[in-house]
């Protein structure tokens, strides 16, 4: 079989395209590859969901834990404090279990399903993570832009839209980053984690420790893994920086925030 | 466990509760616990020795050592760490039997890898196919410790690189002006002074590692995610003494919140001893 038909087989056979038994025998280094690419789609779409809404909802927490509104504070720091004090995995299976018994109860039993269920922890989850984040660069806004701000007669939801908040973001981008890739690295856990890959419809690290499983031989499918990662990683890196860019444009080259890739926000 | 317990199906309320939760199989979950205490005060120290080696190593004016180092700090940016647990328990585990069957069968001419297949005689496995139950249950933990070691190590390395750097490089050179030569630099200037610089981060890696904790069930380790799922099945009243329904969320929630007060005592304890060291040190954070 040539590696062609293998791609046509098997490019899309983790969101059910293509065929459905995958290979047991005779593995070809071609197949360990494209199978593997093909559950990347999945780490993919829990990222960059989970991004997209949890940023929205980082946003809204991290004002909230800003507030002096006990009423606001309070839900937001519990939110922020258990998202972040307990290990994403515990989540994901507690979430998991949750969701199973709220399906016995007859409500919701779409949640069961890896990609809704799980990526509502995830939504979660990086939700937390960047809030306290954008937490940390609300308090280091310096006054004396928001005091311009008033003196110009801004207030409101202007203010914020119009100088709080970019100001926030320009100053959390770097860390930020950060976030968003450990978050990609985060999406590995969840076919683990109790949530059932359906028909064998998984991840990347699925495929790449199935293939460990059948072939016992580590050393193809983990590389192959961490070349996907690793260039994925970049994509992220390069998205964020033109944003990182737009961001700092009004500013004098010396005085621009570099993206500086730092080790920090792990689960 | 207590008298009161020998006839489960008159108990109620506390009393069924307490029997419950102290019977046989719970007493693992409790010991599991143990298990993941233990595993974090062999990884710690043991991630601190491979961060400091991995450090170093970046440092080095040899360059093969050197690449070597800033390899080890890297990689583990890149690629997912959960690939990493799931990647060193097997590769460690055909690592040493791949280097017992050179030592014990020379004369061995078949291949090690046929096919899917990884073949190694039988004097080199590991652990040995006659010893006992917890030889075997050891050695899973022990390749659990060193894979941990391994991926903390590298986060640790990153670290403690940052920390080498941030030392203020006018004290080095001090040192050099003074006559030392650049091992007494390293050991008497720069290794003392890092670890205020370090502490942040390392008090950080100490709660990622806490966290990180329950991957111990991916590596095959009969850990609480093991128990609370194994306990937290439903039971049938034809197997036990003590039938319930699915309560899986309740042993994760139990989980949940045993994570949450050990991280949140954690940071607690790590800022007060970061507080105490950075006194009066000339840092920002530093309290006169």
């Amino acid at each position: 079989m040539s590696c062609l038909t293998t791609i046509q087989d098997y490019a899309l056979r983790s969101i059910g395209i293509g065929k459905r038994i995958l290979p047991t025998t005779d593995i070809s280094v071609c197949e360990q590859f494209t199978l593997i690419g093909s559950g990347l789609i999945w780490n993919v779409y829990f990222g960059v969901l989970a991004l997209l809404a949890g940023f929205f909802l980082a946003c809204i927490l991290a004002l909230g834990k800003n507030s002096n509104t006990a009423a606001l504070r309070r839900p937001s720091e519990w939110f922020i404090f258990l998202f972040r004090g307990s290990p994403l995995f515990i989540q994901f299976f507690f979430a998991y279990f949750a969701f199973l018994a709220l399906k016995k109860a007859g409500l919701v039993p779409w949640l069961t399903s890896a990609q809704a269920g799980a990526l509502l922890v995830l939504v979660f989850n990086t939700a937390a993570y960047s809030a306290e984040i954008f937490y940390g660069a609300l308090r280091a806004i310096p006054k004396g832009d928001v005091e311009a701000a008033d003196a110009y007669g801004f207030s409101g939801w202007k203010k914020f839209r119009r100088i709080v908040w970019p100001s926030m973001l320009r100053l959390s981008w770097s860390a930020y980053t950060n976030e968003a890739i450990f978050l990609m690295h985060a999406t590995t856990l969840v076919f683990f984690s109790g949530f059932p890959a359906w028909q064998q419809k998984g991840d990347a690290l699925y495929y790449a420790s199935y293939f460990a499983d059948k072939t016992f031989n580590p050393f193809v499918p983990y590389p192959i893994l961490a070349a996907y990662f690793i260039l994925l990683t970049l994509v992220v890196i390069g998205l964020f920086g033109l944003v990182n860019r737009r961001l700092n444009k009004h500013l004098p080259s010396n005085q621009r925030q570099k993206i500086k890739l730092k080790l920090n926000l792990i689960r | 466990m207590f008298e009161f317990c020998a006839d489960p199906a008159s108990l109620e309320g506390a009393s069924w509760l307490a029997c419950y939760l102290t019977t046989g199989k719970h007493m693992n979950l409790y010991w599991s616990i143990l298990t993941v205490l233990s595993l974090l005060l062999i990884t710690a120290p043991t991630a601190l020795l491979f961060g400091f080696a991995g450090a170093s190593a970046a440092r080095s004016t040899f360059m093969p050592v050197r690449w070597v180092g800033q390899v080890y700090v890297a990689i583990v940016r890149g690629v997912p760490d959960i690939a990493f647990f799931l990647f060193f328990v097997i590769a460690l585990d055909q690592g040493f039997e791949y280097l017992r069957h050179q030592v014990f069968c020379p004369d061995w001419a078949e291949p090690i890898r046929q096919g899917n297949d990884f073949i190694v005689c039988k004097a080199a496995k590991l652990p040995l196919s006659t010893s006992p139950q917890w030889v075997h249950e050891v050695y899973g933990f022990m390749l659990a410790v060193i894979t941990f070691a391994i991926v903390f190590g590298a986060f640790a390395a990153n670290v403690l690189l940052g920390a080498m750097r941030a030392v203020p490089h006018a004290q080095l050179e001090t040192a050099e002006a003074y006559g030392m030569h650049r091992r007494q630099v390293f050991w008497r200037i720069l290794v003392p002074q890092m670890w205020l610089y370090a502490l942040p981060g390392l008090s950080n890696l100490w709660v990622i590692l806490i966290k990180a904790t329950p991957l111990l069930f991916l590596l095959g380790v009969e850990d609480i995610v093991y128990w609370a799922r194994e306990l937290g099945g439903t039971k049938h009243a034809r197997y036990t003494d003590y039938p319930h329904g699915d309560w899986r969320i309740w042993y994760f929630l139990g989980l949940l919140v045993f994570y949450l007060v050990f991280t949140h005592i954690s940071e607690r304890v790590l800022a007060k001893v970061n507080r105490r060291l950075s006194r009066g040190q000339a840092t920002v954070g530093a309290t006169p």
